[in-house]
Protein backbone atom coordinates (compact mmCIF):
# COMPACT_ATOMS: atom_id res chain seq x y z
CA UNK A 1 0.00 0.00 0.00
CA UNK A 2 1.15 3.33 -0.79
CA UNK A 3 1.67 5.91 1.64
CA UNK A 4 1.15 9.47 1.77
CA UNK A 5 4.54 10.90 0.94
CA UNK A 6 4.75 8.05 -1.97
CA UNK A 7 1.67 9.98 -3.43
CA UNK A 8 2.49 13.16 -2.53
CA UNK A 9 5.76 11.94 -4.84
CA UNK A 10 4.15 10.66 -7.49
CA UNK A 11 1.57 13.95 -7.68
CA UNK A 12 5.08 15.79 -8.10
CA UNK A 13 6.18 13.76 -10.77
CA UNK A 14 10.10 13.03 -11.96
CA UNK A 15 13.20 13.11 -9.27
CA UNK A 16 14.75 15.67 -11.67
CA UNK A 17 12.83 17.67 -13.54
CA UNK A 18 13.23 21.13 -15.89
CA UNK A 19 11.13 23.43 -14.49
CA UNK A 20 10.25 26.78 -13.29
CA UNK A 21 10.98 28.68 -10.15
CA UNK A 22 7.37 29.26 -9.69
CA UNK A 23 6.98 25.56 -10.20
CA UNK A 24 9.50 25.21 -7.57
CA UNK A 25 7.88 26.96 -4.76
CA UNK A 26 4.59 24.67 -4.96
CA UNK A 27 6.61 21.56 -4.55
CA UNK A 28 8.69 22.88 -1.59
CA UNK A 29 5.45 23.39 -0.24
CA UNK A 30 3.89 19.98 -0.94
CA UNK A 31 7.47 18.44 0.69
CA UNK A 32 6.97 20.80 3.64
CA UNK A 33 3.95 19.06 4.16
CA UNK A 34 1.54 22.02 2.93
CA UNK A 35 -2.29 20.72 2.29
CA UNK A 36 -4.23 23.64 1.92
CA UNK A 37 -3.47 26.73 -0.62
CA UNK A 38 -5.77 29.32 -1.14
CA UNK A 39 -5.20 31.87 -3.76
CA UNK A 40 -6.04 34.56 -6.30
CA UNK A 41 -3.88 33.50 -9.84
CA UNK A 42 -1.69 36.67 -10.91
CA UNK A 43 1.16 37.23 -13.37
CA UNK A 44 3.76 35.81 -12.81
CA UNK A 45 3.19 33.60 -9.88
CA UNK A 46 -0.13 31.98 -11.41
CA UNK A 47 1.97 28.79 -11.66
CA UNK A 48 2.47 28.20 -8.10
CA UNK A 49 -1.04 28.09 -8.48
CA UNK A 50 -1.59 25.88 -11.19
CA UNK A 51 0.77 23.47 -9.71
CA UNK A 52 -1.01 23.62 -6.13
CA UNK A 53 -4.38 23.16 -8.02
CA UNK A 54 -3.15 20.04 -9.62
CA UNK A 55 -1.11 18.19 -6.83
CA UNK A 56 -3.44 19.26 -4.44
CA UNK A 57 -6.59 16.84 -4.92
CA UNK A 58 -4.15 13.59 -5.26
CA UNK A 59 -2.97 14.16 -1.74
CA UNK A 60 -6.64 14.44 -0.08
CA UNK A 61 -5.39 18.16 0.43
CA UNK A 62 -7.30 21.84 -0.17
CA UNK A 63 -6.68 24.19 -2.97
CA UNK A 64 -9.39 27.10 -3.12
CA UNK A 65 -9.23 29.95 -5.64
CA UNK A 66 -10.33 32.91 -3.43
CA UNK A 67 -12.11 35.80 -4.96
CA UNK A 68 -9.36 38.06 -4.29
CA UNK A 69 -6.03 38.41 -2.23
CA UNK A 70 -7.70 39.92 0.84
CA UNK A 71 -9.87 36.69 1.68
CA UNK A 72 -6.84 34.55 0.01
CA UNK A 73 -4.73 35.47 3.14
CA UNK A 74 -7.97 35.31 5.23
CA UNK A 75 -8.57 31.79 4.08
CA UNK A 76 -5.13 30.41 4.59
CA UNK A 77 -5.25 31.81 8.46
CA UNK A 78 -8.23 30.23 9.15
CA UNK A 79 -7.41 27.01 7.65
CA UNK A 80 -4.05 27.05 9.60
CA UNK A 81 -6.17 27.00 12.92
CA UNK A 82 -7.61 23.55 11.75
CA UNK A 83 -3.58 22.30 12.43
CA UNK A 84 -2.63 22.47 8.97
CA UNK A 85 -0.03 23.81 6.80
CA UNK A 86 -1.12 26.35 4.38
CA UNK A 87 0.33 28.75 1.74
CA UNK A 88 -0.66 31.47 -0.66
CA UNK A 89 0.93 32.99 -4.11
CA UNK A 90 0.95 36.30 -5.13
CA UNK A 91 2.47 39.24 -6.72
CA UNK A 92 2.77 42.98 -6.05
CA UNK A 93 -1.09 44.10 -6.52
CA UNK A 94 -1.95 41.23 -4.66
CA UNK A 95 0.34 41.52 -1.67
CA UNK A 96 -0.62 44.52 -1.41
CA UNK A 97 -4.02 43.51 -0.69
CA UNK A 98 -2.87 41.09 1.67
CA UNK A 99 -1.23 43.30 3.96
CA UNK A 100 -4.25 43.57 6.85
CA UNK A 101 -4.89 39.73 6.81
CA UNK A 102 -0.72 39.50 7.23
CA UNK A 103 -1.05 41.44 10.21
CA UNK A 104 -3.37 39.33 11.77
CA UNK A 105 -1.41 35.87 11.17
CA UNK A 106 1.35 38.26 13.29
CA UNK A 107 -0.63 39.04 15.96
CA UNK A 108 -2.74 35.80 16.12
CA UNK A 109 0.58 33.66 15.94
CA UNK A 110 -0.09 32.28 12.69
CA UNK A 111 1.82 29.80 10.79
CA UNK A 112 1.09 30.63 7.09
CA UNK A 113 3.70 31.11 4.20
CA UNK A 114 3.16 33.64 1.12
CA UNK A 115 5.34 33.18 -2.11
CA UNK A 116 5.82 36.59 -3.59
CA UNK A 117 6.66 36.50 -7.19
CA UNK A 118 7.34 40.31 -7.44
CA UNK A 119 6.97 42.13 -10.61
CA UNK A 120 7.38 46.07 -10.87
CA UNK A 121 4.56 48.63 -9.37
CA UNK A 122 3.37 50.66 -8.52
CA UNK A 123 0.17 49.28 -8.99
CA UNK A 124 -0.34 46.98 -11.84
CA UNK A 125 2.80 48.01 -13.13
CA UNK A 126 5.18 45.43 -15.28
CA UNK A 127 2.54 42.43 -14.91
CA UNK A 128 5.07 39.75 -16.86
CA UNK A 129 8.87 41.26 -15.52
CA UNK A 130 10.56 41.08 -12.68
CA UNK A 131 11.39 43.28 -10.15
CA UNK A 132 12.11 43.55 -6.38
CA UNK A 133 10.27 46.68 -5.48
CA UNK A 134 8.21 44.94 -2.80
CA UNK A 135 11.30 44.34 -0.18
CA UNK A 136 9.98 47.02 2.43
CA UNK A 137 6.39 46.25 2.04
CA UNK A 138 7.29 43.41 3.20
CA UNK A 139 9.02 44.48 6.26
CA UNK A 140 6.37 47.38 7.31
CA UNK A 141 3.57 47.12 5.06
CA UNK A 142 1.06 46.10 7.71
CA UNK A 143 0.62 48.63 10.56
CA UNK A 144 2.04 48.34 14.12
CA UNK A 145 4.90 47.21 15.96
CA UNK A 146 6.38 43.84 14.09
CA UNK A 147 8.80 41.17 13.12
CA UNK A 148 8.72 39.40 10.14
CA UNK A 149 10.40 36.34 8.31
CA UNK A 150 11.54 37.07 4.38
CA UNK A 151 13.76 34.23 2.66
CA UNK A 152 14.95 35.02 -1.12
CA UNK A 153 16.27 32.13 -2.99
CA UNK A 154 18.62 33.08 -6.21
CA UNK A 155 17.65 29.69 -7.96
CA UNK A 156 15.00 27.18 -8.89
CA UNK A 157 16.47 24.48 -6.35
CA UNK A 158 16.75 26.62 -4.13
CA UNK A 159 13.07 28.28 -4.36
CA UNK A 160 12.22 24.54 -3.55
CA UNK A 161 14.76 24.25 -1.01
CA UNK A 162 13.81 27.72 1.16
CA UNK A 163 9.86 27.04 0.64
CA UNK A 164 10.54 24.32 3.08
CA UNK A 165 12.47 26.74 5.14
CA UNK A 166 9.83 28.77 5.21
CA UNK A 167 7.51 26.62 6.36
CA UNK A 168 9.80 24.88 8.99
CA UNK A 169 10.44 28.77 10.52
CA UNK A 170 6.52 29.86 10.26
CA UNK A 171 5.81 26.65 12.53
CA UNK A 172 8.79 27.07 14.41
CA UNK A 173 8.00 30.62 15.61
CA UNK A 174 3.90 30.52 15.09
CA UNK A 175 4.40 33.69 12.18
CA UNK A 176 3.92 34.13 9.13
CA UNK A 177 6.96 33.90 6.60
CA UNK A 178 7.87 35.05 3.37
CA UNK A 179 9.75 33.93 0.11
CA UNK A 180 10.32 36.40 -2.05
CA UNK A 181 11.12 35.69 -6.18
CA UNK A 182 10.56 37.69 -8.66
CA UNK A 183 9.05 37.09 -12.63
CA UNK A 184 12.10 36.31 -13.90
CA UNK A 185 13.41 33.43 -11.79
CA UNK A 186 9.61 32.56 -11.39
CA UNK A 187 9.40 32.09 -15.14
CA UNK A 188 12.69 30.56 -15.44
CA UNK A 189 13.47 27.06 -16.09
CA UNK A 190 16.44 25.08 -14.31
CA UNK A 191 17.42 21.46 -13.17
CA UNK A 192 15.44 20.80 -9.70
CA UNK A 193 16.22 17.78 -7.90
CA UNK A 194 13.47 16.56 -5.62
CA UNK A 195 15.63 15.10 -2.38
CA UNK A 196 14.52 12.36 -0.30
CA UNK A 197 12.61 12.55 2.93
CA UNK A 198 15.87 11.80 4.95
CA UNK A 199 17.58 15.13 2.99
CA UNK A 200 15.73 17.57 4.74
CA UNK A 201 14.54 18.48 8.02
CA UNK A 202 10.42 19.31 8.42
CA UNK A 203 9.29 20.98 11.54
CA UNK A 204 6.06 20.62 12.83
CA UNK A 205 4.18 23.43 15.23
CA UNK A 206 4.34 22.41 19.07
CA UNK A 207 0.55 21.36 19.89
CA UNK A 208 -0.84 21.86 23.22
CA UNK A 209 -0.87 18.69 25.25
CA UNK A 210 -3.32 19.13 28.22
CA UNK A 211 -6.81 20.83 28.26
CA UNK A 212 -6.14 21.32 32.17
CA UNK A 213 -5.75 25.38 32.29
CA UNK A 214 -4.75 25.98 28.64
CA UNK A 215 -4.47 29.55 27.98
CA UNK A 216 -3.30 29.59 24.59
CA UNK A 217 -1.45 32.19 24.16
CA UNK A 218 0.65 31.90 27.12
CA UNK A 219 4.33 31.15 25.77
CA UNK A 220 6.98 29.73 27.88
CA UNK A 221 10.84 30.17 27.33
CA UNK A 222 11.44 30.13 23.38
CA UNK A 223 8.27 32.80 23.76
CA UNK A 224 6.49 30.60 21.38
CA UNK A 225 2.57 29.33 22.60
CA UNK A 226 1.61 25.88 22.19
CA UNK A 227 -0.83 25.41 19.69
CA UNK A 228 -4.09 23.95 20.28
CA UNK A 229 -6.04 23.23 16.53
CA UNK A 230 -9.64 24.20 16.04
CA UNK A 231 -12.21 21.38 16.66
CA UNK A 232 -9.43 19.71 19.29
CA UNK A 233 -11.64 19.99 22.01
CA UNK A 234 -9.69 23.44 23.66
CA UNK A 235 -11.15 26.57 24.18
CA UNK A 236 -9.36 29.02 22.42
CA UNK A 237 -10.22 32.91 21.27
CA UNK A 238 -8.46 34.34 18.25
CA UNK A 239 -8.76 38.02 18.11
CA UNK A 240 -6.17 40.84 16.10
CA UNK A 241 -7.18 43.08 19.35
CA UNK A 242 -4.38 43.19 22.05
CA UNK A 243 -5.17 39.88 24.25
CA UNK A 244 -4.60 38.76 27.50
CA UNK A 245 -2.57 34.94 27.90
CA UNK A 246 -6.15 33.56 27.60
CA UNK A 247 -6.41 35.44 24.19
CA UNK A 248 -8.95 37.57 25.40
CA UNK A 249 -9.24 41.26 24.43
CA UNK A 250 -7.71 43.32 26.69
CA UNK A 251 -7.24 46.74 24.44
CA UNK A 252 -6.70 49.03 27.07
CA UNK A 253 -4.05 47.67 28.89
CA UNK A 254 -0.78 49.45 28.68
CA UNK A 255 1.41 46.62 30.19
CA UNK A 256 -0.60 43.41 28.25
CA UNK A 257 -0.35 45.11 24.93
CA UNK A 258 3.72 45.94 25.82
CA UNK A 259 4.29 42.45 26.84
CA UNK A 260 2.35 41.14 23.83
CA UNK A 261 3.84 42.80 21.41
CA UNK A 262 7.61 42.90 22.63
CA UNK A 263 7.33 38.74 23.21
CA UNK A 264 5.85 38.81 19.11
CA UNK A 265 9.04 40.74 17.91
CA UNK A 266 11.55 38.72 20.80
CA UNK A 267 10.28 35.15 19.28
CA UNK A 268 12.60 36.34 16.06
CA UNK A 269 14.65 38.99 17.18
CA UNK A 270 15.78 36.29 19.89
CA UNK A 271 16.34 33.13 17.55
CA UNK A 272 18.06 35.12 14.15
CA UNK A 273 21.51 32.20 14.36
CA UNK A 274 18.69 29.86 13.75
CA UNK A 275 17.10 32.87 10.98
CA UNK A 276 19.73 34.58 9.02
CA UNK A 277 20.98 32.43 5.99
CA UNK A 278 23.38 34.18 3.89
CA UNK A 279 26.53 33.30 1.39
CA UNK A 280 29.95 34.53 0.86
CA UNK A 281 32.29 34.21 -1.77
CA UNK A 282 35.75 36.06 -1.74
CA UNK A 283 35.41 37.11 1.56
CA UNK A 284 39.50 37.01 2.93
CA UNK A 285 41.08 39.68 1.36
CA UNK A 286 38.23 41.41 -0.41
CA UNK A 287 38.70 45.83 -0.99
CA UNK A 288 35.48 46.13 -2.34
CA UNK A 289 32.12 44.31 -1.76
CA UNK A 290 28.95 43.35 -3.06
CA UNK A 291 26.10 42.84 -1.11
CA UNK A 292 23.06 41.42 -3.31
CA UNK A 293 19.94 39.33 -3.17
CA UNK A 294 17.66 37.42 -5.27
CA UNK A 295 18.34 36.86 -8.80
CA UNK A 296 20.55 39.90 -9.51
CA UNK A 297 22.98 37.73 -6.81
CA UNK A 298 23.58 35.59 -9.61
CA UNK A 299 25.37 37.85 -12.05
CA UNK A 300 27.12 38.90 -8.87
CA UNK A 301 28.66 35.95 -8.82
CA UNK A 302 30.00 35.76 -12.26
CA UNK A 303 31.51 39.07 -11.74
CA UNK A 304 33.27 38.95 -8.01
CA UNK A 305 34.74 35.09 -9.72
CA UNK A 306 36.23 36.44 -12.92
CA UNK A 307 37.46 40.03 -10.95
CA UNK A 308 39.15 37.63 -8.66
CA UNK A 309 40.92 35.68 -11.24
CA UNK A 310 42.06 39.15 -13.07
CA UNK A 311 43.58 39.40 -9.24
CA UNK A 312 41.11 41.91 -8.17
CA UNK A 313 40.39 41.86 -4.65
CA UNK A 314 36.51 41.92 -4.85
CA UNK A 315 34.00 39.78 -2.62
CA UNK A 316 30.24 38.65 -2.88
CA UNK A 317 28.06 38.72 0.41
CA UNK A 318 24.47 37.24 -1.09
CA UNK A 319 21.62 37.59 1.64
CA UNK A 320 19.19 34.73 1.63
CA UNK A 321 17.36 36.18 4.90
CA UNK A 322 16.23 39.72 4.44
CA UNK A 323 13.97 40.50 7.63
CA UNK A 324 14.87 39.85 10.39
CA UNK A 325 17.82 41.56 8.90
CA UNK A 326 21.50 40.15 9.53
CA UNK A 327 23.46 43.48 10.94
CA UNK A 328 25.61 41.84 12.16
CA UNK A 329 27.27 40.21 9.31
CA UNK A 330 26.59 42.88 7.06
CA UNK A 331 28.73 45.21 9.83
CA UNK A 332 31.58 42.51 9.70
CA UNK A 333 32.06 43.07 5.73
CA UNK A 334 31.86 46.83 6.62
CA UNK A 335 34.91 46.46 8.84
CA UNK A 336 37.16 45.41 6.57
CA UNK A 337 36.25 46.30 3.05
CA UNK A 338 36.56 49.82 1.47
CA UNK A 339 33.64 50.37 -0.03
CA UNK A 340 30.30 47.92 -0.69
CA UNK A 341 28.16 47.79 -3.91
CA UNK A 342 24.34 47.79 -3.46
CA UNK A 343 22.78 46.37 -6.91
CA UNK A 344 19.20 46.14 -6.19
CA UNK A 345 16.08 45.87 -8.98
CA UNK A 346 14.73 48.62 -7.29
CA UNK A 347 14.69 52.72 -6.61
CA UNK A 348 17.17 51.53 -3.18
CA UNK A 349 15.73 49.36 -0.50
CA UNK A 350 17.60 46.82 0.92
CA UNK A 351 20.19 49.72 0.78
CA UNK A 352 18.72 51.84 3.56
CA UNK A 353 19.37 48.54 6.49
CA UNK A 354 22.94 48.10 4.83
CA UNK A 355 23.71 51.45 5.33
CA UNK A 356 22.40 51.62 9.00
CA UNK A 357 24.52 48.59 9.57
CA UNK A 358 27.30 49.90 7.89
CA UNK A 359 26.88 53.11 10.16
CA UNK A 360 29.81 54.58 8.12
CA UNK A 361 32.46 52.43 8.20
CA UNK A 362 32.76 52.66 4.35
CA UNK A 363 30.85 54.38 1.19
CA UNK A 364 27.90 52.51 -0.09
CA UNK A 365 26.73 52.92 -3.38
CA UNK A 366 23.40 52.13 -4.84
CA UNK A 367 23.27 50.31 -8.05
CA UNK A 368 19.49 50.80 -9.49
CA UNK A 369 17.84 49.28 -12.12
CA UNK A 370 14.37 48.98 -12.87
CA UNK A 371 12.28 48.24 -15.89
CA UNK A 372 12.54 44.49 -15.95
CA UNK A 373 15.84 43.77 -16.64
CA UNK A 374 18.49 42.25 -14.63
CA UNK A 375 21.75 43.73 -13.83
CA UNK A 376 24.33 42.89 -16.92
CA UNK A 377 27.51 41.35 -15.71
CA UNK A 378 29.14 44.46 -17.76
CA UNK A 379 26.99 46.50 -15.86
CA UNK A 380 28.18 45.37 -12.40
CA UNK A 381 31.78 45.25 -13.32
CA UNK A 382 31.66 49.17 -14.53
CA UNK A 383 29.99 49.77 -10.96
CA UNK A 384 32.62 48.18 -9.26
CA UNK A 385 35.43 49.92 -10.96
CA UNK A 386 34.19 53.18 -10.92
CA UNK A 387 34.03 52.10 -7.25
CA UNK A 388 37.52 51.34 -6.84
CA UNK A 389 38.61 53.98 -8.83
CA UNK A 390 36.92 56.43 -5.86
CA UNK A 391 38.30 54.59 -2.95
CA UNK A 392 41.76 52.50 -3.89
CA UNK B 1 32.43 24.84 -22.27
CA UNK B 2 29.29 27.04 -22.11
CA UNK B 3 26.64 28.02 -25.37
CA UNK B 4 24.59 30.22 -25.28
CA UNK B 5 21.51 29.59 -27.29
CA UNK B 6 18.84 31.98 -28.87
CA UNK B 7 15.21 30.16 -30.68
CA UNK B 8 13.00 33.16 -31.93
CA UNK B 9 10.05 33.40 -33.83
CA UNK B 10 6.72 34.37 -33.81
CA UNK B 11 4.22 33.06 -31.25
CA UNK B 12 2.16 29.89 -31.96
CA UNK B 13 5.50 28.03 -33.50
CA UNK B 14 6.45 26.14 -30.09
CA UNK B 15 9.75 28.39 -29.67
CA UNK B 16 9.46 28.38 -26.44
CA UNK B 17 8.43 24.50 -26.05
CA UNK B 18 11.11 24.15 -28.08
CA UNK B 19 13.80 25.78 -26.38
CA UNK B 20 12.35 23.89 -22.95
CA UNK B 21 12.86 20.78 -24.83
CA UNK B 22 16.29 21.73 -25.31
CA UNK B 23 17.11 22.25 -21.66
CA UNK B 24 15.58 19.70 -20.61
CA UNK B 25 17.16 17.47 -22.43
CA UNK B 26 21.16 18.60 -21.54
CA UNK B 27 19.76 19.41 -17.82
CA UNK B 28 17.85 16.15 -17.10
CA UNK B 29 19.18 13.79 -19.60
CA UNK B 30 22.42 14.84 -20.37
CA UNK B 31 23.70 15.78 -16.60
CA UNK B 32 24.70 19.26 -17.88
CA UNK B 33 23.67 22.81 -16.21
CA UNK B 34 21.14 24.47 -18.18
CA UNK B 35 18.89 27.79 -17.65
CA UNK B 36 15.79 28.72 -19.85
CA UNK B 37 14.74 32.28 -19.98
CA UNK B 38 11.71 33.53 -22.48
CA UNK B 39 10.14 36.53 -23.39
CA UNK B 40 6.75 36.42 -25.61
CA UNK B 41 4.24 39.49 -26.49
CA UNK B 42 0.68 39.78 -24.98
CA UNK B 43 -0.96 37.98 -27.91
CA UNK B 44 -1.13 34.01 -27.71
CA UNK B 45 -0.50 33.69 -31.71
CA UNK B 46 1.43 36.07 -33.92
CA UNK B 47 3.69 38.06 -31.79
CA UNK B 48 7.29 38.19 -31.68
CA UNK B 49 8.48 35.00 -29.64
CA UNK B 50 11.73 34.17 -28.27
CA UNK B 51 13.19 31.98 -25.84
CA UNK B 52 16.94 31.26 -24.67
CA UNK B 53 18.73 28.07 -23.02
CA UNK B 54 22.31 28.54 -21.87
CA UNK B 55 24.21 24.82 -21.31
CA UNK B 56 27.49 24.93 -19.94
CA UNK B 57 29.22 22.47 -17.67
CA UNK B 58 29.56 24.48 -14.71
CA UNK B 59 26.92 26.68 -12.48
CA UNK B 60 24.80 29.50 -14.51
CA UNK B 61 25.09 33.11 -12.80
CA UNK B 62 23.66 35.50 -15.20
CA UNK B 63 20.96 33.45 -16.59
CA UNK B 64 20.44 36.12 -19.68
CA UNK B 65 22.34 36.05 -23.15
CA UNK B 66 25.01 38.36 -24.41
CA UNK B 67 25.47 36.95 -27.93
CA UNK B 68 24.20 33.83 -29.33
CA UNK B 69 26.59 30.61 -29.99
CA UNK B 70 23.07 28.83 -31.71
CA UNK B 71 20.62 30.95 -33.39
CA UNK B 72 17.56 29.61 -34.63
CA UNK B 73 15.70 31.95 -36.59
CA UNK B 74 11.85 30.74 -37.64
CA UNK B 75 10.59 34.59 -39.08
CA UNK B 76 11.90 37.11 -40.76
CA UNK B 77 10.96 39.65 -38.42
CA UNK B 78 13.15 37.15 -35.71
CA UNK B 79 15.76 36.99 -38.21
CA UNK B 80 15.95 40.59 -38.45
CA UNK B 81 16.35 41.55 -34.90
CA UNK B 82 18.31 38.99 -33.82
CA UNK B 83 20.92 37.98 -36.10
CA UNK B 84 23.50 40.83 -34.68
CA UNK B 85 23.22 39.35 -31.33
CA UNK B 86 25.58 36.46 -32.13
CA UNK B 87 28.95 35.42 -31.36
CA UNK B 88 31.34 35.43 -33.97
CA UNK B 89 31.25 32.25 -35.95
CA UNK B 90 28.09 31.22 -34.63
CA UNK B 91 25.73 28.21 -35.92
CA UNK B 92 22.64 30.25 -37.61
CA UNK B 93 19.82 27.60 -38.33
CA UNK B 94 16.77 28.98 -40.80
CA UNK B 95 13.52 28.35 -41.99
CA UNK B 96 13.97 29.59 -45.64
CA UNK B 97 10.07 29.60 -46.08
CA UNK B 98 9.89 32.07 -43.28
CA UNK B 99 12.77 34.23 -43.37
CA UNK B 100 13.34 35.07 -47.20
CA UNK B 101 16.15 37.40 -47.43
CA UNK B 102 18.96 36.39 -45.25
CA UNK B 103 21.91 38.10 -46.87
CA UNK B 104 23.21 38.76 -43.30
CA UNK B 105 23.92 35.32 -42.69
CA UNK B 106 25.16 34.14 -46.20
CA UNK B 107 26.47 31.06 -44.56
CA UNK B 108 22.94 30.14 -42.85
CA UNK B 109 22.13 26.52 -42.33
CA UNK B 110 18.55 26.17 -44.56
CA UNK B 111 16.24 24.00 -42.45
CA UNK B 112 12.84 24.41 -44.27
CA UNK B 113 11.33 23.08 -41.33
CA UNK B 114 7.56 23.83 -42.07
CA UNK B 115 7.25 22.67 -45.29
CA UNK B 116 9.20 19.47 -43.64
CA UNK B 117 6.63 19.15 -40.77
CA UNK B 118 3.74 20.01 -43.09
CA UNK B 119 5.29 16.84 -45.24
CA UNK B 120 4.91 14.94 -42.09
CA UNK B 121 1.15 15.80 -41.42
CA UNK B 122 1.52 18.00 -39.15
CA UNK B 123 3.05 21.72 -38.69
CA UNK B 124 3.45 21.93 -35.12
CA UNK B 125 6.27 19.82 -35.54
CA UNK B 126 8.13 22.38 -37.18
CA UNK B 127 9.90 23.13 -33.90
CA UNK B 128 10.91 20.08 -33.31
CA UNK B 129 12.39 19.59 -36.80
CA UNK B 130 14.39 22.10 -35.79
CA UNK B 131 15.68 21.00 -32.58
CA UNK B 132 17.08 17.66 -34.24
CA UNK B 133 19.01 20.27 -36.79
CA UNK B 134 20.31 21.83 -33.44
CA UNK B 135 21.20 18.76 -32.28
CA UNK B 136 22.87 16.94 -35.67
CA UNK B 137 24.72 20.41 -36.54
CA UNK B 138 26.35 21.22 -33.18
CA UNK B 139 26.16 18.39 -30.91
CA UNK B 140 25.36 20.40 -27.81
CA UNK B 141 23.09 18.18 -26.47
CA UNK B 142 23.30 13.94 -27.40
CA UNK B 143 21.06 12.82 -29.73
CA UNK B 144 19.86 10.83 -26.93
CA UNK B 145 18.90 13.27 -24.64
CA UNK B 146 17.47 15.05 -27.12
CA UNK B 147 14.82 12.36 -28.15
CA UNK B 148 14.15 11.20 -23.98
CA UNK B 149 13.28 14.72 -23.60
CA UNK B 150 11.22 15.09 -26.90
CA UNK B 151 9.33 11.80 -26.24
CA UNK B 152 9.00 13.17 -22.46
CA UNK B 153 7.53 16.43 -23.20
CA UNK B 154 4.35 15.25 -26.19
CA UNK B 155 1.19 13.58 -25.55
CA UNK B 156 1.45 10.05 -25.82
CA UNK B 157 -0.14 9.94 -29.11
CA UNK B 158 2.37 12.04 -30.94
CA UNK B 159 5.30 10.78 -29.71
CA UNK B 160 5.67 9.02 -33.09
CA UNK B 161 5.37 12.34 -34.96
CA UNK B 162 7.38 14.10 -33.02
CA UNK B 163 10.47 11.35 -33.45
CA UNK B 164 10.32 11.54 -36.96
CA UNK B 165 9.97 15.59 -36.86
CA UNK B 166 13.20 14.98 -34.75
CA UNK B 167 15.50 12.30 -36.95
CA UNK B 168 13.86 14.77 -40.08
CA UNK B 169 15.72 17.31 -39.13
CA UNK B 170 18.91 15.67 -38.33
CA UNK B 171 18.90 13.58 -41.52
CA UNK B 172 18.48 17.16 -43.88
CA UNK B 173 21.48 18.78 -42.47
CA UNK B 174 23.24 15.99 -42.94
CA UNK B 175 22.70 16.76 -46.49
CA UNK B 176 20.43 13.47 -46.87
CA UNK B 177 16.69 14.15 -48.19
CA UNK B 178 14.28 13.25 -45.48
Amino acid sequence: MSTHRDRLRQAMGDKVQFVQGDDACAYGAILAGCTFFAGYPITPATEVAERMAEILPKIEGCYIQMEDEIASMGAIVGASWTGVKTMTATSGPGFSLMQENLGYAIMTETPCVIVNVQRSGPSTGQPTLGAYGDMMQARWGTHGDHEIIMLCPASVQEAMELTIVAFNLAEAYRTPVLVFIDGELGHMRERLVIPEDDEFELVERTCATSREGYRPFAAGENLVPAFAPFGAGFRTYVTGLTHNEAGLPRSASAPIHDQLVRRLADKILRNTDQIIRYEEFGAEECEIAIIAYGITARACRDVVEEGRQRGLKVGLLRLITIWPFPDEVVARWAARVQAILVPEMNLGQIVHPIREAVAGRCPVMLQSKIGGELHTPTELSEALEELRCQVC
Amino acid sequence: MKQEIRICGFGGQGVITAAVILGKAAAVYDGLIACQVQSYGPEARGGAARAEVIIANEPIGYPGIHAADILVAMSQEAFNRYINDIRPGATIIIDPDMVITYEAAPYAHLVPSTRIAEELGNVVVANIVMLGAVTALTGVVSREAMLASTLASVPSKFKALNQQALEAGMTVVAGLSP
